[in-house]
């Protein structure tokens, strides 16, 4: 199948003009599935970290949202440990005017705002409301261990 | 003959004629009950056939037609007081729920809050919908070949109009959303209107569409709600609430021929109110055979209760869970055994009383479950063999028609007390899961001597129905009459339990143990 325009001037773009501290590199083979790397924002408990991730684009793209997740172990409220997201514009909000540059920028975002109040890892999201400080310790902790190679 | 499943419910026209107490409850439309229709036949029955039982609720089958003028009399009847469109009005109705009165109150309250929850907020762009463009760059698919042709709702954000189509026929067949489609901007709550619908919507999917419209309808009004039997378009409306359920048992019958409780559109479950029928089936699920298994093979710990099955060696058991130790003979703490190992002779010891008490306690708790799981589940067999039974005898009643030289209308005893079985096992079975919860007073009393004359004059009739065929043409009065008898029964149980439930009369046990 023929690669829509839509995905190609997306690529184009995001290899221009790439968003700082993000970056997206389609694979060679599949020109839908891309290699992410995200920088832990300054001021997070990921911060120093390089987390990866995969996106892929579904065959109805833009009409679905990317499917997305992270490769890099992380401990995080809203993401669950097969590295799942749980982000309304990856789901319900989704709307085909969002593309993958503003979809891995909400991902950042979560990271610089956890939200525990709708978790998708029931135990860190409790950890998190619970005793804060030792949440973002751990959080820190696997930075350290999991997102520095 | 009818399907399988309108066969257990069904209530066809045809045997109102033989069966009066049945008409009583055939309320296909309780305005049109009306005294009189009866008429002619079996006198005796005609007061049961003229009052609404204490059971029966009121309730009235819609048709999709039905369904369809409401909305546009509610429609109609609102745009007025707005002053606005129609289509416009039907947004704000689905957003309001259907609920005219706080519609138009909050509307006049603050109207431009409420256009802007709708999706319908005042908008700086007044472009018509459909524009061609040049140097127009579509945000969807980016392509920018000129001149192209757009389109936008009143929120101006503007795509080309291949990817708006795509857009809303992908919410329509993925996600069955009709009504409250919003625009394919980020963050934009502009709701996508009636008539740009009708421009978008490709014709093989007006249907479905129209369809998916006319049910936001039903969905958002608590008294309408669709019958829940495969393939049928009938809507039911009732005026029972969530809150009322522990006094009334709402049983609607559809159209259809399907009967189903409007309050949890289980299948009808006359007596039993739906939270201990909801109760009962959880429990049925996880541990009826489960259960009898356990019962038989089993004992538990006598220190924490967790089940056992000894499956070899001597009587000396150490649980895994607790880590106690105990005798599996005298069910008594192992250290106070001495010396006499795997030969318990201490049968009177205190300790293993109690915890034989305790075993006998739970046991009880596990047998008396039992009695009533295996009674409800008897009926719910029954119930299939009387079916089966009919399923021939119907085929007979054709040779006894050529035979007995009898008309159809002669043969129709069958069919009635074929359904008057069906219908009395599905309420006898219901009433053992209502039993199981009942506390003991003299309610149950009364209750237990009702369901047992129920259950024998079911039976005895199950009994003339298994007889061959070529008898069958002697006991048509005696069958008719037992026909009649258990109709009576039936209706005499669901009232009596119907008012006590209404007055709250019946007590339940709390948790599961009848104790």
């Amino acid at each position: 199948m023929a690669l829509p325009k839509r995905i190609i001037k997306e690529t184009e773009r995001l290899m221009a003009e790439p968003v700082p501290g993000i970056s997206a590199v389609p694979h060679d083979d599949n020109l839908r599935y891309f290699d992410v790397t995200i920088d832990g924002p300054t001021q997070s408990p990921y911060e120093g970290g390089t987390f990866k991730l995969e996106l892929f684009l579904p065959d109805d793209y833009p009409m679905t949202p990317p499917k997305v997740r992270f490769l890099t172990k992380i401990y995080h409220p809203n993401i669950d440990r097969l590295g799942r997201i749980c982000l309304d514009v990856l789901k319900g909000n989704w709307s085909p005017a969002l593309q993958i540059r503003t979809i891995l920028l909400s991902i950042q975002a979560l990271l610089g705002a956890p939200n525990p109040d709708d978790p998708l890892a029931n135990d860190v999201a409790q950890q998190w409301k619970e005793d804060q400080n030792t949440a973002i310790a751990t959080a820190k902790e696997w930075t350290e261990k999991y997102a520095k190679a | 003959m009818e399907s399988e499943d309108d066969f257990n419910s069904a209530r066809s026209t045809d045997d109102e004629m033989m069966d009066d107490v049945e008409s009583g409850y055939s309320d296909d439309d309780f305005d049109d009950l009306e005294i009189g229709e009866e008429e002619g036949f079996d006198a005796h029955d005609k007061i049961t056939a003229t009052q609404k039982q204490s059971y029966e609720v009121e309730f009235k089958v819609w048709t999709p037609k039905d369904i369809d003028e409401a909305q546009l009399r509610l429609i109609n009847e609102v745009k007025d007081v707005l002053g606005q469109s129609p289509e416009a009005t039907a947004i704000l109705l689905r957003y309001s729920r259907w609920n005219r009165e706080k519609l138009i109150e909050q509307y006049m309250d603050n109207q431009a809050a409420v256009l802007e929850g709708a999706g319908l907020g005042e908008s700086n762009s007044t472009e018509a919908r459909v524009q061609t463009l040049t140097g127009f760059t579509c945000d969807i698919c980016c392509d920018d070949t000129s001149p192209m042709t757009t389109f936008a709702i009143k929120c101006g954000h503007r795509f080309c109009i291949d990817c708006y189509k795509t857009y809303v026929n992908a919410k329509v067949t993925d996600e069955a959303e009709a009504a409250r489609i919003k625009c394919p901007a980020d963050q934009c709550n502009r709701i996508v209107d009636n008539k740009s619908m009708e421009l978008l919507v490709p014709d093989n999917l007006t249907d479905r569409y129209h369809e998916l419209l006319v049910r936001t309808y039903v969905d958002d009004l608590e008294n309408l709600k669709w019958c829940p039997a495969p393939n049928c378009e009938f809507a039911i409306q009732c005026k029972v609430k969530a809150k009322e359920l522990k006094k009334v048992v709402p049983t609607v019958h559809c159209d259809c021929g399907h009967d189903f409780c409007f309050g949890c559109a289980y299948n009808d479950h006359l007596p039993a109110p739906c939270d201990l029928v909801k109760k009962w089936v959880k429990k049925c699920e996880d541990d009826s055979e489960t259960a009898n298994w356990i019962s038989a093979n089993t004992k538990e710990c006598p220190k924490c209760a967790s089940t056992i099955e000894k499956n070899g060696g001597c009587n000396h058991m150490t649980c895994r869970k607790c880590k106690h130790e105990f005798c599996w003979m005298c069910m008594g703490v192992w250290s106070e055994h001495g010396t006499s190992w795997y030969n318990c002779n201490r049968f009177e010891e205190k300790s293993g009383t109690e915890a034989r008490d305790a075993q006998a306690k739970s046991r009880q708790s596990l047998e008396r479950y039992l009695h009533y799981y295996n009674r409800y589940a008897n009926h719910e067999q029954s119930a299939k063999l009387d079916k089966d039974i009919y399923v021939k005898t119907e085929k007979k009643m054709t040779q006894l028609q050529n035979h007995a030289q009898l008309s159809w209308i002669e043969v129709q005893f069958l069919d009635s007390a074929s359904k008057a079985l069906q219908r009395c096992r599905q309420t006898l079975k219901w009433t053992y899961a209502f039993a199981f919860y009942l506390e003991r007073n003299n309610l149950t009393e009364i209750f237990e001597d009702n369901q047992k004359d129920l259950e024998m004059a079911v039976e005895n009739l199950s009994e003339l129905f298994e007889k061959p065929t070529d008898q069958l043409e002697k006991m048509k009065v005696e069958m008719m009459d037992k026909t009649a008898y258990c109709n009576k029964r039936r209706i005499i149980l669901l009232n009596d339990t119907a008012d006590n439930l209404r007055k709250s009369r019946h007590a339940f046990w709390s948790n599961d143990l009848g104790a």
